[in-house]
């Protein structure tokens, strides 16, 4: 493994030029140093300008994805020596407006997000005296994967569609409202439903399924679509032989 | 026109969002602004991960979680805090739970509950090991239900405007257009967490440095209890990554060179094979990772590159339980240590985790300073005394969270709206911000230099054992160091997401921090909890069964008072483990 490796980071200063460049540094390449490390050691000794979101640097708060060499990546989980001889490319998630070098604009997924209602829906709310739902580990199960996003963009910046249509919901999203959905204690799929079977909620995605891959906590966004285009489906079909209050 | 709001939350993190939550539920009518410097669910609260206590079980009691409380903290808890801790504690969680909050079960539907480090019944409720992650999402998602929160995603605030006595607003920096703005308020909680970036060696993220702590020590109010830091006794070296107290309450060993379980060695009991109340490696956390140092100076650790270490082993516990109970354990220890724990021994050393000591409040988050507010890691009620518990912090942050949006909600709704005056005092912060830091071509120091000389400072002389002498060192090193900040050098002079400019400012909030622990260390002449002085061994009831108060001087300097410890029900005996 050689000491040290070169990294082509893409630098955008909007205060100072129209178009994204790339300036390349040398960092040391220690076994254990992941990218993230490496953007550190310029920031710290290098250059103080270099700007770029990080903070657990344990892979569950879902700052740092970037892209590494083409993938979108948590770059807290990805180690330099992988790359070795390098050079390590890092530019920030495809797919989104860069606020400045490393730094995307996701305020749109956090503008996405409550339109699916991520939060548990009752018609009546148990009192709490009366303890908790149960809800055995097999329907714990049935939505657990789901519950496990972290936010970090990956699966928009691998996205095909989302790339496309800018009104997509997008993998995280609709993940999050089947992770609602499927909790056996929500009964809030019915209102769901509206948003999501728009053309812009899950109708939109091809099924490349480039989603699923790039998630560092193995959620299948991509299942969570194909499963609910099925099951808006069959909403569909059921909306002809029935009054709407008997669904 | 300045943004005005009734309550401003400094902090989107659990307690953030259940104060948050709790004052759109007492009082729709309330105008609440959630100012973070990250996207709530990117706060640190994610981290946590072993569980959260509450007694559930008919074979617990209030009263028992109470005593394992305050003997955790060898006294030094105020009980009546304690007391509403523990009773209101249940019913946040259950609240969690109705929010949908991914609780791990038992087979037949009911909530699991695990043990715990100090804590003689089984009442840690988890989702698996990831439990902070789980309960900030939730929060986070369920907050999305309440119009009347208005959030201000990333920005990070530099300053707590006062007037006529009280806090009325704050000076934050947007930090994707570098806008400096005011943001006015009839009431101000600070739910912005711990300092564990005062230290070189940390669990803590890279966002946790001491920010409401020094916005508060500013504005005058003081700080209580600094000098107990609380170390972890497993995190992995060079990482920091922490390696949860549940891989133990599951059944893991703590072994030393030898393979021996080192730790009977130091008045914590017996080792059995199975995990044991209150014992051996179900000890307290301060204990743990001081039996770690005397090891070490046994010459019975293990030297790596990245200082000594002693093994967790956890191969004993089977594939199967560890991909049930701790995944994350696994996950982490594969991705960053590349080492298996079904197969491998855990190198593991102690890792400063949490601050006991904050913020200064009464047990309805109140600060001496009117309209001031905190909550979570940030506060200090006192809770947790000399040593927090593990799994006491997260329904902290919703016990007290709730009770400081409660409160805070009924005072802003008595209040005026905000005296002029507070602008002023922001165009000074602004003019403050540009030259020190934004316009100053001139300086000479790196951010980073200073940064690492303080955490240098922190660790030899404020550690896990500390003396007078090593912490007069450190009083004269962080004077020096706050006159070298003084003439800190930026690269970066622009405007968007300056991320350098937050390093800066959140390095000054630091040595603030760092002194007021030194100083609050320095002068309690005993031994407690995690405070351990080697040149007064031994705890002293008489002079300091007392809160330190830390107060910030006009020059800049450190004043210490003592507030005395509220006892109720259980007074001060010895802290008994492993019998």
């Amino acid at each position: 493994m050689p000491d040290r490796i070169s990294l082509q980071v893409l630098r955008y200063r909007p205060e100072q030029e129209a178009e994204p460049t790339v300036q390349e540094f040398e960092v040391p390449c220690h076994k254990d140093w992941v990218v993230l490390d490496g953007l550190n050691y310029i920031k710290d000794r290098l250059d103080g300008s270099l700007t770029y979101r990080w903070s657990c640097r344990m892979g569950i708060c879902g700052s740092c994805g970037m892209t590494v060499n083409g993938e979108p990546k948590l770059t807290c989980a990805t180690f330099l020596s992988e790359y070795a001889p390098g050079p390590v490319q890092v530019a920030p998630l495809r797919n989104f407006p860069i606020i400045r070098d490393l730094v995307i604009e996701m305020g749109d997924f956090m503008r996405k997000l409550p339109e699916v209602k991520p939060w548990i829906i009752r018609k009546e709310e148990k009192p709490l005296a009366e303890g908790e739902y149960l809800q055995t580990p097999e329907q714990l199960d049935d939505y657990k994967q789901f519950s496990m996003c972290i936010n970090c963009m990956l699966c928009y910046a691998a996205c095909p569609v989302v790339g496309l249509d800018s009104h997509f919901l997008g993998p995280a999203a609709i993940a999050l409202a089947q992770r609602y959905n499927l909790d056996s204690r929500d009964q809030g799929a019915a209102e769901r439903l509206e948003v999501l079977s728009q053309h812009e909620g899950i109708w939109g995605c091809t099924f490349v399924g480039e989603c699923t891959k790039v998630c560092p906590k193995n959620v299948d966004p991509a299942g969570a679509i194909q499963r609910y285009k099925l099951k808006a489906t069959i909403e569909w079909l059921k909306s002809f032989f029935m009054p709407r209050g008997a669904r | 026109m300045t943004p005005s709001h009734d309550v401003v939350l400094v902090g989107g993190g659990g307690a953030g969002l259940r104060a948050a939550i709790a004052i759109g539920e007492t009082n729709p009518r309330l105008r609440v602004a959630v100012v973070s410097k990250v996207y709530p669910m990117r706060s640190h609260t994610v981290s946590a991960e072993g569980g959260a206590a509450a007694v559930i079980r008919p074979d617990d009691s209030l009263d028992e979680h109470a005593y394992d409380t305050i003997s955790g903290g060898d006294w030094l808890c105020d009980q009546d805090a304690v007391e509403a801790f523990v009773k209101e504690s249940p019913e946040e969680m259950l609240r969690l739970e109705h929010w949908g909050c991914p609780w791990s079960r038992e087979p037949d539907g009911r909530i699991a509950v695990r043990p715990f480090g100090g804590m003689k019944r089984m009442r840690t409720w988890f989702a698996a090991d990831k439990t902070g992650f789980h309960m900030l999402h939730t929060l986070f998602q369920t907050s999305l239900k309440y119009t009347s929160v208005q959030r201000y995603d990333e920005w990070f605030v530099t300053k707590l405007l006062v007037a006529d006595g009280r806090v009325q607003g704050v000076v934050a920096i947007e930090l994707m257009s570098g806008k400096i703005e005011t943001i006015a308020a009839k009431a101000v909680i600070l739910c912005t967490g711990g300092c564990g970036r005062v230290f070189p060696f940390t669990t803590n993220a890279n966002i946790k440095n001491g920010d409401g702590m020094a916005l508060a020590y500013q504005a005058g109010a003081p700080l209580k209890d600094m000098e107990f830091v609380q170390y972890h006794p497993t995190g992995l070296p060079f990482t920091g990554i922490l390696i949860t107290e549940a891989a133990r309450s599951e059944g893991g060993y703590l072994i030393n060179k030898d393979g021996y379980r080192y730790l009977q060695d130091y008045n914590l009991g017996k080792p059995e094979p199975k995990p044991v109340f209150r014992s051996m490696e179900l000890g307290p956390r301060d204990r743990l990772s001081q039996a770690f140092i005397k090891e070490h100076e046994k010459g019975r650790t293990i030297e790596t590159p990245y200082g000594a270490v002693v093994h967790l082993d956890l191969r004993h516990l089977g594939e199967k339980l560890i991909n049930a109970k701790i995944p994350f354990v696994r996950e982490l220890c594969l991705k960053y240590q590349n080492i298996d724990p079904v197969r491998e021994l855990i190198p593991v050393r102690p890792v400063v985790h949490y601050m006991m000591g904050g913020v200064h409040t009464d047990i309805n988050g109140a600060t001496p300073l009117a309209g001031l507010y905190a909550a979570g890691e940030v506060a200090c009620v006192s809770m947790n005394g000399a040593n927090r518990l593990g799994s006491n912090s997260l329904p902290e942050l919703l016990v007290f969270g709730a009770r400081a949006g409660r409160a805070a909600a009924e005072f802003a709704s008595r209040q005026p709206e905000f005296n002029p005056a507070i602008l002023a005092q922001a165009e000074d912060e602004r003019r403050r911000l540009e030259r020190a830091f934004l316009q100053n071509t001139g300086g000479r120091e790196r951010i980073v230099t200073i940064r690492d000389e303080m955490q240098k400072t922190m660790e030899e002389s404020a550690g896990i054992y500390r003396s007078g002498d090593s912490l007069m060192r450190a009083v004269e090193k962080l004077r020096e160091l706050q006159n070298r900040f003084r003439s800190v050098a930026l690269d970066d002079h622009s405007r968007t997401y300056n991320t350098e400019l937050t390093s800066a400012v959140e390095l000054g909030f630091m040595l603030d921090v760092a002194e007021s622990i030194v100083h609050s260390a320095l002068r309690r002449e005993e031994s407690r909890g995690a405070h351990q002085r080697t040149d007064f061994p031994a705890r002293d009831d008489q002079r300091y069964l007392t809160h330190s108060l830390a107060y910030r001087n006009l020059d800049g300097s450190c004043r210490i008072e003592y507030v005395p410890v509220t006892i109720t029900r259980w007074p001060p005996a010895e802290r008994v483990y492993g019998k």
